[in-house]
């Protein structure tokens, strides 16, 4: 210990005392150790692949893929790339993410409300919701919703129809399909029309209201707009969308949007388990406001909707934000699990089909991580972006 | 030292008035709660009704369970809960895997009652001899224990094994990368960060297939490890992250002046992080630690994608046993594995909050 | 100081613990486990450059002597399926049987004259390969089909095969669909990561008709998602449609089309690089076929000893070395035929008439009845 303090005493050393000196070499140590480490993986999976003449690289990509995919965003056959396979999955993963978490959002948030609720039974009700979602495994509810729900539809031929031209059997969900008519360009300039006024309309007020303190309600004036003007292309111009309606004919129906029941069942998983998770993140938001915060509002004379705009939301956002930000990506991620239902998604199609069918197992898993991690820096940078934008306005 | 403790004033309200101001305050309200009790009208007497009244609970085969209105079939579970517990555990080797359960109740129970003494004594028997005695124990081949390969593991018992040891080996990995994520020194942060984030980026079942396809092949010629063991290895890094992640949050509660304090005292990097920091963070992260292993239990569910049985997958793999086949046994056995993950998750999420609790009352002593 | 001092201790007592347990295993404990002669069992385990060399990190000897790795192991490594009734499969307790495993018995039997050494991987189409070219198995009895890219790609090569397969549907009879012609249009179920996935591609595109696949990781989540309806068809090898029509609820329900739209030769594959290990497995497997044409069998084969026949003796390693010339002992094929069966014992105990399945010999029969199953001269 004397040594120690003795040494350490002294100015500038290049000793084991001087701390620069010891950091420096144990990031050198770290570094060493990893590089041994990479070093001798790499060199051991190399030799192997050679050893055994297993093919390497990536020029499998453009070699034709020779199996089909159920469902697909854009066009692909038989004749068509693994590369194209790719796409084809990573579409697939995408859509199921975008569609999945606009789904969790609304049940999640409508949940968490719930759960806050003055209604005893209500927010019971959303209690339950959460904490039985919340602790079964997500694969076990794909498999609910898959086997359980999906599968006991009905034949094609004895579908369920709820709504007219809406047909639910074990083969999916068959909607009407959207096309655009020749009203389609009017209908779609008046909604960004009405758009445009409802911004200079808020724009103006905001303005006003800074100048004059005047409250200028321009929701309602805009809404006004947002309908009428549509309405009016509608009259004028005609119906902006056609709808195809599917129709039974032999096995299986035709025509209309046809919804495999592995998509159905998977955003239909992916939702509700996030959402009870999206619930929890809300509710403790909107809890970590004070409830002083309310009652001051109350006392400016704010109404109990401005006190949600401006008082509550805001505060709640910026608690609620981060977690919900991994949430979505947890979604994204949880998005994989298509593979044990039979989805085409990333991993289904192009770790599973594709891996299986190159043999190349490094560069496919490698490829499909990476795909992944990219996906998720690019999200939490969005939400990373928009939170710091919170955080400027909450100050 | 006596102190009158007053009980706060209770509003006494009679039963009426509670309903009426939970239930029935405004119109909306009362539409909600006519809508509520609508769903619990639809939902509960059907499930009810499917789980006891139509439910058939004796039986030995398929036979018992194809009656018209048919309801749960639970002879299907009891009938194979000897494999939906153990897998194919030879049944003469059972015991093993009764008396790991045993040793591990008796180091967890006292564990987790904050009032027993001796933590960090238990807290060694956990980390460090139950492990190697459940190793032992489980696959046996030393100490005239004859070896059971681990094709044969499964059921709840690889759902525990693939659990508890992803948790047990992630948790000094996680501190580890914790404390190089809070580094002085550029490079060993910028490792811990890039670590982190590349296992939270990407999702499990990639990671699994990375185990099984992708791993033996870095492996040097001649060594091979076997499929349950590669899968830990790869749930373990891949928890290792979310726990250093957890732990982070633990370590940035403690105030600095407890490190400063320590050098002063003359205490070194690890012998300040070692008795004083992270001790003191654990504490803090044990919430934390629990939520991260319900989660990891919950994703362990996931090994049936890469061909090992846990529970579920032990289960789906009786469902396609033809003596058993009838239209409600999915439905059944799926109920069985839900209700199991959720007693034990719901459980440990309880317990988490009750040390939350405690945390919050006495954190700042 | 004292809780340094502490902590060094307790440091020391668990790593002498992790020494002690994680051990390699000591000599001669396999021999007490499975009663094994010691001569082969009592030498050490070969390399110990595993980090934790316990039985669940397993090592193999390098390329050029998988036989000695596999002698000194003490048992064999065969990869198998998850489970396909007739080829491989396990019951409740799990013991494996089926015609893969039979072939996996014989090359046990060729090695040790004993078919209990054997330890089992089951595998998943998507793992079979590279747990072959990992080591992680010896050989690969796991009815896959033989291809040129598999062959070529994957660093593997195939030996006999121990099954000519086609590939065909299996479809409801309520539907009434007679013959592959009607499927166009049809939804199709088939497990991911093979080569059906590819032919019914082809075969539906040069046809011009329509179709849907639908497909799955695991082969009873596809045939389940036929039987409630998810698909109009399910297919995949005949002979597995065979077996997979035995776990559906009405078996009779369900027919199986004529029609097979593939060749599937399925064979035993090794690791490219063994020239000896490749004779051994692609001989043990040679043994049965003509041990079924000289009308050996494993009641018969111990009379035979008494045979004046040239080809009888030689099979029996009575006459010459051949054992020897393979690395085996002299009675290896005695061993293969007395232990495991000739090729139609096998066929029929697994899959043919003495079995639920009830294929018929087909392609499969001996070359002199009509079938591609011929056995190449011992001499």
């Amino acid at each position: 210990m004397v040594m120690k303090e003795q040494k350490a005493s002294r100015p500038v050393t290049l000793g084991w005392s001087n701390p620069k000196f010891r950091g420096i070499v144990y990031q050198l140590l770290m570094v060493l150790c990893l590089g041994a480490i990479i070093w001798v993986m790499a060199g051991t999976a190399i030799e192997n692949l050679h050893r055994l003449g297993i093919a390497s690289g990536f020029g499998f990509l453009n070699q034709p893929a020779g199996f089909s995919i159920i469902m697909s965003l854009v066009p692909y056959s038989e004749q068509s790339t693994y590369g194209d396979a790719f796409i084809v999955g990573l579409l697939n993963t995408l859509l199921v993410a975008v569609i999945g978490v606009f789904f969790a959002l609304i049940i999640g948030f409508t949940v968490g409300i719930a759960r806050l609720s003055g209604n005893w039974l209500v927010a019971r009700l959303a209690a339950i919701y959460v904490e039985t979602l919340r602790n079964i495994p997500l694969l076990l509810q794909l498999f609910f919703w898959y086997i359980g729900v999906l599968r006991a539809m009905p034949k094609p031929a004895a579908s369920l129809e709820p709504l007219p031209g809406f047909f639910l059997n074990n083969r999916g969900i068959v909607l009407p399909h959207p096309y655009e008519a020749d009203g389609f360009w009017w209908f779609a300039g008046a909604i960004v029309l009405a758009l445009l006024i409802g911004a200079g309309l808020r724009v103006l007020a905001h303005r006003r209201q800074k100048e004059t303190g005047q409250i200028f309600s321009w929701i309602k004036i805009s809404l006004l707009v947002l309908v009428i003007l549509p309405l009016i292309s509608f009259v004028l111009r005609g119906a902006p969308l056609h709808f195809e309606f599917g129709v039974l004919s032999g096995l299986n129906f035709k025509g209309g949007l046809r919804l495999i029941p592995e998509f159905v069942a998977l955003t239909l998983g992916l939702a509700t388990y996030t959402a009870a998770f999206i619930a929890e993140i809300v509710r403790s938001g909107i809890e970590s406001v004070d409830r002083g915060q309310r009652e001051a509002a109350q006392a400016l004379g704010l109404t109990r909707s401005q006190t949600l705009r401006h008082v509550i939301v805001p505060q709640s956002m910026r608690v609620i934000v981060p977690p919900l930000t991994s949430q979505i990506l947890n979604l994204m991620k949880n998005s994989s699990l298509a593979v044990a239902i039979g989805y085409p998604d990333l991993v289904s199609v192009f770790a599973g089909t594709v891996l299986n069918q190159t043999g190349q197992a490094v560069e496919v898993i490698v490829i499909t991580m990476a795909v992944y991690l990219l996906l998720s820096f690019i999200a939490s940078g969005f939400m990373g972006w928009f939170n710091s934008r919170y955080a400027i306005v909450e100050r | 030292m006596t102190q009158l403790t007053l009980a706060p004033v209770r509003r006494r309200i009679s039963a009426i008035a509670w309903v009426r101001e939970n239930l029935f305050s405004s119109p909306f309200n009362t539409v909600l709660t006519l809508a509520a009790l609508y769903l619990i009208w639809l939902v509960v007497p059907a499930l009810l009704d499917w789980a006891v009244f139509r439910a058939t609970f004796t039986g030995l085969d398929r036979k018992a369970c194809l009656g018209a209105d048919q309801g749960a079939c639970w002879p299907f579970i009891t009938h194979n809960l000897g494999q939906f517990i153990y897998g194919h555990y030879p049944e003469e080797e059972r015991w093993r895997v009764n008396t790991t359960f045993v040793l591990g109740i008796a180091g967890l129970v006292p564990l987790m009652i904050p009032r027993v003494p001796w933590k960090r004594l238990n807290a060694l028997y956990m980390l460090g001899f139950f492990p190697l005695a459940a190793f032992v124990l489980l696959s046996g081949g030393r100490s005239g224990l004859s070896p059971v390969d681990t094709a044969y593991w499964g059921g709840f018992m690889l759902t525990l094994v693939v659990a508890v040891t992803g948790i047990v080996l992630s948790l000094p990995l996680g501190i580890v990368l914790a404390l190089g994520r809070r580094s002085r020194l550029p490079l060993i942060r910028l490792f811990s960060v890039i670590y982190i984030e590349f296992w939270r980026g990407v999702p499990l079942v990639t990671v699994l297939f990375m185990a099984s396809v992708m791993l033996p092949l870095f492996l040097p010629q001649g060594v091979t490890f076997d499929k349950l063991l590669r899968c830990l290895i790869g749930v373990t890094l891949f928890s290792a992250a979310y726990m250093a992640e957890v732990v982070r949050g633990g370590l940035q509660a403690i105030p600095r002046g407890q490190q400063e304090a320590a050098s002063a005292l003359g205490l070194g990097y690890w012998q300040s992080m070692w008795f004083i920091v992270i001790p003191q963070a654990l504490r803090h992260v044990i919430p934390g630690i629990v939520n991260t292993f319900i989660g990891l239990f919950k994703d362990t569910t996931l090994v049936l994608v890469v061909g090992l049985f846990d529970l579920f997958g032990m289960v789906q793999f009786q469902l396609s046993d033809a003596r058993w086949s009838t239209p409600q046994t999915p439905t059944t056995g799926y109920a069985f594995v839900a209700f199991v993950f959720w007693v034990c998750c719901f459980g440990m999420s309880r317990y988490s909050m009750s040390i939350e609790k405690r945390l919050k009352q006495g954190g700042s002593k | 100081m004292r809780n340094r001092f502490t902590a060094l201790i307790i440091g020391i007592l668990i790593g002498a613990a992790l020494i002690y347990f994680l051990r390699p295993n000591p000599p001669g404990w396999e021999a007490a486990q499975t009663g094994a002669p010691s001569s082969t069992a009592s030498a050490p385990a070969p390399v110990a450059v595993a980090p934790a060399a316990t039985n669940t990190a397993t090592t193999t000897a390098a390329a050029g002597s998988t036989l000695a790795a596999v002698k000194a192991r003490g048992y064999l490594k065969c990869g198998v399926s998850q489970g396909l009734p007739g080829f491989s499969n396990a019951d409740d307790k799990g013991q494996w049987a089926g015609i893969d495993v039979d072939t996996c018995r014989a090359i046990a039997a060729a090695i040790f004259g004993d078919v209990s050494k054997i330890r089992y991987s089951p595998l998943s189409a998507k793992e079979r390969f590279t747990a072959l070219q990992s080591g992680e198995i010896d050989v690969l009895t796991r009815n896959t089909t033989l291809t040129l890219t598999r062959d070529t790609s994957l660093g593997l090569d195939f030996t006999a095969v121990n099954y000519f397969d086609g590939q065909g549907f299996l479809v409801k009879k309520e539907g009434g669909i007679t013959d592959a012609a009607g499927l166009n249009g049809a939804t199709i179920c088939l497990q991911t990561g093979t080569t059906t996935e590819l032919n019914v591609a082809d075969y539906f595109r040069t046809r011009n008709m329509t179709y849907q696949i639908v497909a799955f990781e695991r082969n009873d989540e596809a045939l389940s998602a036929y039987e409630q309806g998810r698909c109009d068809a399910l297919t995949t090898d005949a002979s597995g449609l065979y077996a997979e029509r035995l776990e559906l609820k009405d078996p009779a329900a369900h027919v199986i089309l004529p029609e097979l739209i593939s060749k599937e030769p399925l064979a035993v594959a090794v690791r490219q690089g063994d020239d000896q290990w490749e004779d051994i497995v692609r001989w043990s497997f040679y043994a049965m076929l003509d041990a079924e044409e000289l009308g050996l069998n494993s009641t018969n084969i111990d009379d035979a000893k008494s045979t004046t026949s040239p080809e009888v003796r030689r099979f029996l390693g009575l006459d010459g070395d051949f054992g020897s010339m393979l690395g085996l002992s002299n009675d290896w094929a005695y061993n293969v035929v007395k232990l495991v069966g000739n090729y139609g014992e096998i066929f029929e105990r697994n899959v043919g008439k003495g079995s639920q399945l009830g294929i018929p010999r087909g392609l499969n029969a001996q070359w002199k009845q009509g079938g591609l199953m011929y056995g190449m001269p011992i001499r």
